[in-house]
């Protein structure tokens, strides 16, 4: 029996869905649009929902701010820290817990997974606290640091990247290394040529993931970086928008800025966002 | 095939002195131990002996701290403020995490009943939404409710709706926590859905044909097939919000920069970055991060459990 042509009930839905996803996509949409809109027009009083007087002047002046630049230059530095020490130290992490039986696993195991759930907002005080101090001997790891503060993001994020390897690894039959060293490979020759590759798409979706969180972690920077000239991207976006508040806010140059800093968090999200999705659900956190 | 769990002892087979007591994890456990300690196992630690020693101005001056056993806890409990923070911090929690799970759970309905091309309309208009930065997110919402060039305030006043005090949403708690309460939503509404749309697709669709055949109506589709075949998600998912709802810090203060009244908007986490970065009562605000701590952790206990149910697995 085939199914009848699609009842009216079935496109009623369909209206109702396409109108949800309007209403759900228009704050993007808003911010695209207020970016590309001259400041003056914002300020009138019908605003109009379609793009009038388009213009690129919005994104010229925040690239050209010198808070920008610099706050650029923090989040690439920070990210970049974080993202070499989480990968390796996952990595070597996951291996561990999937490769071997060993004292202890359990317990690791499950302190990595209680860990993930601390907040952020529970632990700020000391971990300013501890730079702080850690700043009186070594500047350089001190508030205001790059490598103070990415310290606090690899454990942060190692949690939950040791969860999302361990499952890559454990796909990896190693069947497949013992019979290469049967045909006369080393260990470890035998893991960098064939489990290795194997585990790309995985240290790829990790790395994109701790690369999202350590760009857009806002909490632990506000606290960490309290030096103007040392602000991530999201800090300054703060101190960007509050700076304005007396003569009146420039929504222009704000959305501008808002959408530079989220079109690359957008694409790469794009790029991991199915095994985010499985992940998420199997065993994670979000930032 | 061996599963990886029983493939795992065979792996270090190679290493036959080391078969008993493998040496090879420890080491490569060696950084993110390190890592994990340094970051968040001392914080954790120095959390809690502050929480139990007198720490104000004296002691950042370099005065030795002195011990008080839980006398921060009997001050800061006996503290109506922190009470209200409370109280203000669990409605707002439940509130958004209840309604994040009906609003996705409806729009992950929504996506399995129609056609395919609105269906992947819905789910891009989804990913943009939980892409978007949080600090991005929260500006954006700013401009839409500004209360001056705002185009909310410019809608509702369209159709002849005065908006609550002439459009500054963000000056009075109330209005302030619904904005507040609608970029929560917005941002995890996508996760819900997509989690709960996932958990859809794996019911059959000879199952749901059988059931149509049997003259079942579609409310009792809903409430004997695919809501028990969802419910672990469901319940996941709830617990998650539930969590992460919790400890929302960087929206309220993003938000307060408008000019809300902090000390009747703050939720937890604004209560402790105000009593310590702000008032430098570090013990005060230890006491409440571990009470926070103890909170999230006793919340998250089901959560892990259920991992490590389907680790085991």
């Amino acid at each position: 029996m085939r199914r009848p042509r699609p009842r009216p009930g079935k496109i009623l839905l369909s209206v109702l869905g396409v109108a949800l996803a309007l209403v759900w996509v228009f704050p993007v949409y808003w911010m695209l649009l207020s970016a590309v809109t001259p400041d003056a027009l914002l300020r009138s009083v019908t605003p109009s929902f379609l793009p009038v007087n388009f213009t690129t002047s919005n994104f010229e002046s925040v690239i050209t701010d010198s808070g920008f630049t610099k706050a650029l230059g923090m989040s690439l530095m920070i990210t970049g820290v974080t993202l070499v020490c989480v990968l390796v130290f996952a990595f070597f992490g996951a291996l561990a817990i999937s490769r071997w039986k060993f004292r202890g696993r359990t317990s690791f195991v499950l302190a990595v997974l209680f860990i993930q759930m601390l907040p952020a907002e529970g632990l700020f005080i000391a971990q300013y606290k501890m730079l702080s101090s850690f700043g009186e001997t070594v500047p350089a790891l001190g508030l205001n640091s790059v490598l103070g503060i990415s310290i606090l993001y690899t454990a942060m994020l190692i949690p939950f990247t040791i969860w999302m390897l361990r499952g890559f690894v454990a796909g990896v039959p190693a069947e497949l290394e013992e019979a290469a060293m049967v045909d006369g490979l080393s260990r470890t020759q035998a893991f960098v040529r064939i489990t290795f590759p194997l585990l790309a798409p995985g240290l790829v979706a990790s790395g994109v993931y701790a690369f999202l969180q350590a760009w857009n972690e806002f909490t632990t920077a506000l606290v960490i970086l309290p030096a103007e000239s040392k602000q991530t991207l999201p800090v300054w976006l703060r101190s960007f928008l509050s700076a304005s508040a007396n003569e009146g806010i420039n929504w222009a140059e704000v959305m501008a800025a808002s959408t530079l800093i989220a079109v690359p968090v957008i694409v790469f999200f794009m790029i991991v966002q199915g095994r985010m999705t499985s992940g998420l659900v199997s065993g994670a956190v979000k930032g | 095939m061996t599963s990886p769990a029983q493939a795992a002892p065979s792996a270090p087979a190679v290493e036959i002195r080391h078969r008993r007591r493998p040496v090879v994890p420890y080491v490569l456990l060696i950084p993110a131990v390190v890592a994990l300690l340094v970051g968040l196992g001392y914080p954790v630690y120095w959390q809690v002996v502050t929480s139990m020693q007198e720490y104000g101005l004296l002691q950042q001056f370099g005065a030795p701290p002195t011990f008080v056993g839980l006398d921060n806890y009997a001050r800061i409990f006996t503290d109506e403020r922190l009470w209200a923070v409370v109280l203000r911090s669990i409605a707002f929690c439940l509130v958004n995490a209840f309604l994040t799970v009906a609003i996705g759970m409806g729009l992950a309905l929504l996506m399995r009943a129609v056609h395919g091309a609105v269906r992947i309309i819905i789910q891009v208009a989804l990913l943009l939404a939980w892409a978007t930065p949080m600090v991005a997110a929260v500006t954006v919402f700013r401009w839409l409710f500004d209360y001056r060039t705002g185009v909310v305030n410019y809608l509702l006043e369209s159709v002849g709706i005065t908006p609550p005090h002439d459009g500054a949403w963000l000056s009075s708690p109330l209005t302030f926590f619904v904005v507040a309460s609608l970029v929560v939503i917005w941002m995890s509404v996508p996760f819900v859905a997509m989690s709960v749309y996932a958990g859809l697709t794996q019911v059959s669709e000879e199952v749901l044909e059988a059931a149509r055949l049997d003259g079942a109506r579609p409310a009792q589709i809903l409430r004997h097939i695919l809501l028990p075949l969802v419910r672990p998600v469901l319940a996941i998912v709830l617990l998650l919000q539930i969590i992460w709802d919790l400890r929302v810090f960087a929206q309220i203060r993003l938000l307060q920069d408008a000019g809300a009244p902090v000390s009747e908007t703050n939720l937890l986490g604004n209560f402790i970055y105000e009593l310590g970065i702000g008032s430098q009562d570090f013990a005060g605000a230890a006491a409440v991060s571990i009470f926070v701590l103890l909170l999230t952790v006793l919340l998250s206990a089901p959560y892990v459990r259920s991992l490590m149910k389907e680790d085991a697995a």
